[in-house]
């Protein structure tokens, strides 16, 4: 059985591209939040359906898409993708 | 500051990827992963999907073999082919993939109980005969799956279901017995150093003959709880205290001992050429057979 994945997802803009977050996956163990180096994410106040607070990102103008939440993620329920060329703005 | 959701500003909602980049190497309807909070075995798996990705490697390209244990759950999940084979008989079964199929790049994508414990003598005689193959052990220290009982990797004095008192045995320094065994490469990864793990895993998935990564992976359920370690979260942030980078590093000392003031020594260990088992037995059958 597959899950409708495109309505799981909830994706934020920032100035070099998207966070996607899929929050069912997420078992809250923090490492998202706790590795990232420019404290882009923080907990989340609302429960997944497992009971577990999945990250939020709180900072999006601060991420830079180094992409360490994606791989730090043990649930792959975090990922980060770039904006097409014609939409970034380098003066920002 | 308001958040600003794609919801509210569409720009572009056809460019933006909405599934994980990694998903074309996973089963999708296999996830979410059966593995606790924090458990290292996601990200060495995320690790070695970027690896896969960025060698660009395709479905009929590799194959994943597990045994048992939580680590064995890996084969279950990757979307090529892979199999789930009997306590310990990941490697042998493995070993006549690749014979039987050179072309195929297989991993063994096990635990340290599975290889090291039951598995120990087929660890040993495929790294003698220097098949080609590249094994990944992710190391938690204990047999999680069972509800943590002393594996061949406990170290000296850790409380474990199964040692109350804590542990009286000596356990098994994995590089050193892949090295002294034969193992052409050698390296060891906590699972916070997410990008060197990622590179180990393109170099053992491109590198021929038996190379071996150690992933040190917490295992907050089966033994942190146990030992005082915390959560997973803290584990990983002891890593990152304690993990001393370095590179060829005599494989002898590089033991893993409890005190939380002693240095995981992580790196690549050995790096050399051998010619494999097969390129051994074709040079010796050329012209004979």
């Amino acid at each position: 059985m597959k899950v409708d994945q495109e309505e799981e997802v909830k994706s934020w803009a920032t100035d070099k591209g998207y966070i996607h977050i899929r929050k069912e996956y997420c078992k809250g163990c923090g490492s998202c939040i706790e590795f990232c180096p420019r404290d882009v994410l923080e907990e989340s106040g609302d429960l997944n359906k497992k009971g577990y607070r999945p990250p939020v990102p709180t900072a999006p103008e601060e991420c830079v898409n180094c992409g360490l939440c994606e791989r730090v993620c043990p649930d792959f329920a975090i990922w980060v993708s770039e904006k097409p060329e014609d939409e970034l703005r380098y003066d920002s | 500051m308001p958040l600003t959701t794609l919801d509210e500003k569409p720009k572009k909602p056809q460019d933006v990827e909405t599934t994980h980049p990694m998903e074309k190497y996973l089963r999708p309807d296999r996830l979410p992963h059966i593995w606790c909070s924090g458990c290292g075995l996601g990200t060495a798996l995320n690790a070695y999907c970027h690896a896969l990705d960025d060698e660009g490697f395709g479905l009929d390209d590799f194959a994943v073999v597990s045994g048992i244990g939580c680590t064995g759950r890996v084969a279950g999940y990757v979307a090529s082919d892979s199999y789930h084979t009997t306590h310990g008989r990941a490697i042998p079964f493995a070993t006549g993939l690749k014979l039987a199929n050179p072309e195929m790049n297989v991993t063994v994508f096990s635990g340290d109980g599975d290889l090291f414990s039951i598995g120990g003598n087929h660890f040993i005689h495929a790294a003698r005969r220097n098949v080609d193959l590249s094994v990944i052990c992710v190391n938690n220290y204990t047999y999680g799956m069972t509800g943590g009982q002393v594996g061949p990797t406990t170290p000296k004095t850790a409380r474990a279901t199964t040692a109350p008192y804590g542990n009286f045995e000596r356990p098994f320094n994995l590089p050193n017995l892949a090295a002294s065994a034969g193992a052409v490469y050698v390296a060891r990864w906590t699972s916070l150093h997410v990008r060197r793990m990622k590179k180990a895993f393109q170099k053992i998935l491109t590198k021929k003959g038996f190379t071996f990564v150690e992933v040190i992976s917490p295992c907050p359920t089966g033994f942190g709880r146990k030992n005082g370690q915390g959560e997973a979260l803290d584990e990983l942030k002891s890593y990152k205290e304690r993990s001393v980078i370095r590179d060829g590093a005599d494989p002898t000392k590089v033991d893993i001992k409890m005190d939380p003031d002693s240095d995981i020594v992580v790196g690549t260990f050995v790096d050399k050429e051998k010619s494999t088992y097969s390129e051994v037995k074709e040079q010796q059958l050329a012209g004979k057979v």
